[in-house]
């Protein structure tokens, strides 16, 4: 039986505004396994990004155990987090969030800066990071000289470049075009099931869920239902 | 090292804003390179080698009030004095008073011993001056300046000393040249001539047999301070006493009668550095909130707290210490020309050094704040646009 890559066991999540203490996640548990590729979906505001932020450590719980890689993200402090981000978790945007004034190899190279890579091999990981997402005759052009399609692609790359087991996608193809948001989902897709990544993606598109193994339903901080797709 | 290139490309997200900046920052540097070599240069009067042996007597009330010829002769007669010479400040101008020349009347013979190893001077134009009653000896820059040579009458305008016909204007046969030996003393000496102080003595119409300050050379320039106490002990409680001082620090003396020449300068600077400073730190806090999208990004990639305030600190240094060292290198371009400026102080390029360290300590201060924020930001507030 595959192991679970990200578990978490009565996660609740809250948000102070003003007075108010707003709950995000109400007590959620869930399993995603290695390998799996899950569409989290709901309206907004249902929790989906925080859900997603818990788990790629960029957010803390209130409560609950979240496990992700074989770490307890909610037992680790701020400088351990950032270090388990860059070595065990990518991150894809809606916006790409890439850096404008550095070309597409020098974007990619950047979570490379946290290790202890020479220069040379640090530019050869990019290269072939950019090779895997189909886009290295675009590695000396900056996100401006980019197609939305071609910038997400650089986005994967980055996420990538590290070799991380788990993906996580805020809206990948919010921002694109039917065309490029299905072959960037294709190359989601791809990643996960001849790379072995997990990919964990928030979306509105029912089109895009399509793609995932797994769709995940949420409303008001909990999950509804789960959909397994047929691979 | 491996972070330069990002850090490099940060600082350049926004050029013609970063060049602004710089030329802030480069121009207020140039500013501080030249106020701080003038001030240097004022606090440091260059003695030359032979300085430490040198002692000035002045009116102890005043170096305008004057005093008696015979004061040469008590002093020469202290045991530990070398030699004694004496001068009078002459005031005089070429043509127009923007043209300020410094002669002095001196006794040749005393003041070359005093100064022996102070001038180059030929020795036929040495004879030259020896023997013509109405002859000048021009430093080679001033004659190069004014275009005179050896042979010419020489014109100058006393603002001090009128003749006995009331004629405040002077006539002097230029009979040769000098330069200062030692050529950290060259620009000390680029305005000066001698003439003689028998023919200044003879010639005004009032002050005869006075004289404005001595100079003496001692034998053991370690005694300085006692033999300065010896020579004022002379006229103690005389009409005419004295104030006897070695002859570096009455040049300071001398100076600091303009004012306090360090004060203004410094509340020049400290002027320009306060605007400055709001002008760079606000720029920085701007280029830095513009930035915190990717900031963000970056420590969702791992990077870490301090590692993101470490980055921010480095633009900010990076920022302000190239553009104070084009600064600073710019001003040091500059001091042949405010040599020029400042005729008789020797200005040395050392009083830039100060330089790079307020830059970073301008660095750091403008870089901090936003550093510190940026340090502190929350990746899902700054993610969804709620910082």
């Amino acid at each position: 039986m595959t192991e679970a890559i990200v578990s978490l066991r009565n996660v609740v999540k809250e948000y102070q505004r003003g007075k108010q203490t707003i709950e995000v996640i109400a007590g959620l548990s869930l399993d995603i396994l290695k390998g799996e590729f899950v569409a989290l979906m709901g309206p907004s505001g249902s929790g989906k990004t925080t859900l997603l932020n818990l788990i790629g450590g960029l957010d803390r719980p209130t409560s609950g155990e979240i496990t992700v890689a074989g770490q307890r993200l909610d037992q680790l402090k701020s400088g351990a987090l950032s270090d388990w981000r860059a070595n065990n978790v990518g991150f894809v945007f809606q916006f790409y969030n890439l850096m404008p004034m550095l070309s597409a190899q020098r974007n990619v190279e950047l979570p490379l800066l946290l290790t202890n890579l020479a220069a040379a091999q640090r530019k050869t990981n990019a290269m072939a990071a950019l090779t895997l997402v189909g886009i290295a005759d675009r590695a000396k052009h900056k996100p401006n000289e980019l197609s939305g399609g071609q910038a997400q692609r650089v986005a994967i790359a980055r996420a990538l470049v590290a070799d991380p087991s788990l993906l996580v996608c805020d809206e990948p193809t919010g921002d694109l075009d039917r065309k490029s948001a299905d072959e960037v989902l294709r190359l989601l897709q791809i990643l996960s099931r001849e790379h072995g990544k997990t990919v964990v993606m928030v979306t509105h598109d029912p089109k895009a869920a399509e793609f995932a193994g797994r769709q995940l339903h949420m409303d008001k901080g909990t999950l509804l239902d789960a959909t397994r797709v047929a691979a | 090292m491996k972070f330069l290139p990002l850090i490099w490309a940060t600082l350049w997200r926004k050029k013609f804003r970063t060049i602004l900046t710089l030329l802030s920052i480069v121009i207020a540097f140039l500013l501080f390179g030249v106020l701080e070599t003038v001030d240097y240069a004022f606090a440091h009067p260059s003695q030359g080698q032979s300085g430490a042996d040198k002692l000035v007597t002045i009116n102890k009330y005043s170096i305008t009030l004057s005093l008696p010829f015979s004061h040469a002769r008590q002093i020469s007669n202290l045991p530990g004095i070398a030699e004694v010479t004496w001068l009078t400040w002459f005031g005089a101008y070429f043509k127009e008073s923007k043209n300020f020349i410094f002669a002095l009347p001196i006794d040749t013979a005393s003041y070359f011993k005093v100064y022996n190893d102070d001038f180059v001077i030929s020795h036929d134009q040495m004879l030259a001056f020896s023997n013509t009653r109405t002859g000048m000896l021009v430093n080679s820059a001033l004659m190069l300046k004014y275009g005179w040579k050896v042979g010419d009458k020489l014109p100058l305008h006393s603002t001090i000393w009128t003749q006995k016909n009331n004629s405040l204007d002077w006539t002097f046969d230029i009979v040769g040249t000098f330069d200062a030996k030692d050529p950290l003393q060259a620009s000390q000496y680029s305005t000066t001539a001698f003439f003689h102080y028998e023919l200044f003595d003879e010639g005004r119409s009032f002050g005869k047999g006075t004289i404005g300050w001595l100079n003496e050379r001692i034998n053991d320039p370690s005694d300085s301070a006692g033999m300065s106490s010896k020579i004022d002990a002379l006229f103690a409680n005389s009409p005419n006493e004295t104030k006897t001082q070695p002859a570096k620090e009455f040049a300071l003396a001398f100076i600091k009668q303009l004012g306090d020449i360090g004060f203004i300068l410094h509340a020049i600077l400290g002027a320009v550095f306060f605007t400055l400073l709001f002008l760079t730190g606000n720029t920085m806090m701007q280029s830095v909130r513009e930035r915190t999208p990717e900031l963000a990004i970056l420590k969702t990639l791992g990077f870490s707290n301090n590692l993101v305030l470490a980055m921010v600190i480095a633009e900010s240094l990076l920022m302000c210490v190239i553009a104070a060292l084009i600064g600073l290198c710019l001003s040091y371009l500059a001091l042949p020309i405010i040599k020029q400026g400042l005729q008789g102080v020797e200005l040395s390029p050392r009083a830039l050094l100060p330089g790079i360290g307020v830059a970073v300590v301008l660095a750091l201060i403008v870089g901090l704040p936003p550093a510190l924020g940026a340090m502190r930001l929350n990746i899902v507030d700054a993610l969804a646009d709620r910082h």
